[in-house]
């Protein structure tokens, strides 16, 4: 049995993870509010912006964009894959990474081929073990991503989709539902297929264009597309800081049992010296 | 009390104006245009450069990096972006996800990868401790 001595010295350093792992439950519990609150400031943009191209497909269906037209065969898909960057929140990223291989499995079963856009340092580690093709990354994201950082990642992924190597494109993030449920989630990006308008967007009435419909649609349904995935990685990062909390709650009540049964051993043997010492002194005292 | 419209600007971070307005000045790509209450529904690129709106007479400016202006009947959307773009600005930035793309596959072959070395050593921790412990359920 350990001396008295290892024993304190062993509760001293859980001690100490102990704090650590409840700072870091404190932090990402800040973290995550203002997580939430950017992820309820990007809603309207994405809303209106969705408004506006359902009412333009709708008001030109002459006019197909290619990003709007479903291609009559698919012969390679592209992922965008969103991670953290930094690890300690549980299964998170493993999670998704399981979701996101699973799909991508079914895809390569028929024949496709697969291309992969990694946003994160840890899809960017994890893909870049695997034998997919990695055509884009971006990591180092922080805490507060700005959509402009995200462009080269998407634009890898909409100059492929528009010079036909890719033939769809999909998004692997988690979705925040609330803080203990994170769900993974593979939304299709392209080719978008806008529903049917709801009756109120369906009053007849049209823009006037300036410079014209076509340059117009063009330039929204890019940015429509950034704003989806800029979306999903604010949300990403939501999902994150609720997943460190959790799980550095439990790291926290861990350490907390293992203090409880070391003390109890140390006490233990605490009370089994002075037992031996009482007896010790008793049978001295009975010999003299 | 003159009429008013709503304008709400938006980027795709957040919201910067919400609220009702006299008018809304703008420079679109094919000029400047002011937009007044009862205007004819229009959809058009913005330039980077000022907005301005009138509130109760009293001008107030944002700068928006362009976006898109939609007017419609009874509400005024801006969609701004949050950063200057142009194509070539795009293009840079696909070209550097790209190259670091290209990099990490490369580094892939390197024997220091520090996460792989990191979930290893975990691995290794974790039987060590179960060793361990069979160890001590035997000397009991």
């Amino acid at each position: 049995m350990a001396s008295g001595k290892e024993i304190r010295t062993q509760i001293a350093s859980i001690k100490n993870t102990q704090k650590i792992t409840r700072a870091m439950e404190m932090v990402a519990a800040s973290k995550m509010r203002k997580a939430q609150e950017r992820m309820a400031a990007t809603r309207p943009y994405a809303t209106k912006i969705h408004n506006v191209i359902q009412h333009l497909a709708f008001a030109h269906p002459e006019y197909k964009h290619v990003y709007l037209q479903d291609r009559e065969e698919t012969k390679r898909v592209g992922y965008i894959i969103v991670s953290s960057d930094r690890g300690l929140c549980g299964g998170l990223n493993n999670n998704l990474f399981k979701t996101a291989l699973k799909d991508i499995k079914t895809k390569i079963d028929k024949g496709l081929e697969v291309d992969v856009c990694t946003i994160g340092k840890k899809a960017t580690s994890y893909f870049g073990r695997l034998p997919v093709n990695l055509t884009g990354q971006v990591v180092q994201l922080g805490d507060t991503p700005r959509p402009h950082e995200l462009i080269g990642a998407v634009k890898v992924m909409l100059d492929a989709y528009e010079d036909g190597s890719i033939d769809s494109l999909y998004l692997v993030f988690n979705e925040f539902v609330n803080t203990m449920t994170q769900g993974n989630k593979v939304v299709q990006l392209l080719p978008a297929t806008p529903e049917k308008p709801s009756a109120e967007m369906s009053h007849h009435w049209d823009y006037i264009y300036e410079p014209d419909a076509k340059e117009v649609l063009d330039h929204l349904l890019v940015r429509y597309i950034e704003s989806l995935v800029y979306q999903g990685v604010v949300e990403n990062i939501a999902c994150e800081q609720a997943s460190r909390m959790v799980a550095m709650k439990s790291a926290s009540d861990n350490a907390g049992d293992l203090i409880d049964d070391l003390q109890l051993v140390y006490n233990k043997a605490r009370q089994a010296s002075i037992t031996q010492e009482i007896s010790e002194i008793v049978a001295g005292a009975a010999a003299v | 009390m003159a009429m008013t419209i709503h304008v709400d600007i938006v980027s795709a971070d957040t919201s910067i104006y919400s609220g009702r307005v006299e008018a809304v000045f703008a420079s679109a790509v094919m000029g400047e245009v002011g937009i007044y209450p009862r205007h004819t529904p229009m959809l058009t690129r913005l330039k980077p450069g000022e907005v301005r709106i009138l509130v109760n007479g009293v001008e107030e400016q944002f700068y928006v990096s362009g976006g898109i202006l939609e007017v419609q009947p009874s509400v005024v959307t801006i969609l701004a972006d949050t950063a200057l773009r142009a194509d070539d600005i795009d293009e840079a930035a696909a070209l550097q996800a790209k190259a670091e793309a290209e990099r990490s596959l490369i580094d892939r072959g390197a024997k220091l990868d520090y996460a792989e070395a990191q979930a290893k050593l975990a691995e290794a921790m974790a039987q060590l401790r179960s060793i361990d412990r069979m160890r001590k359920g035997k000397g009991h």
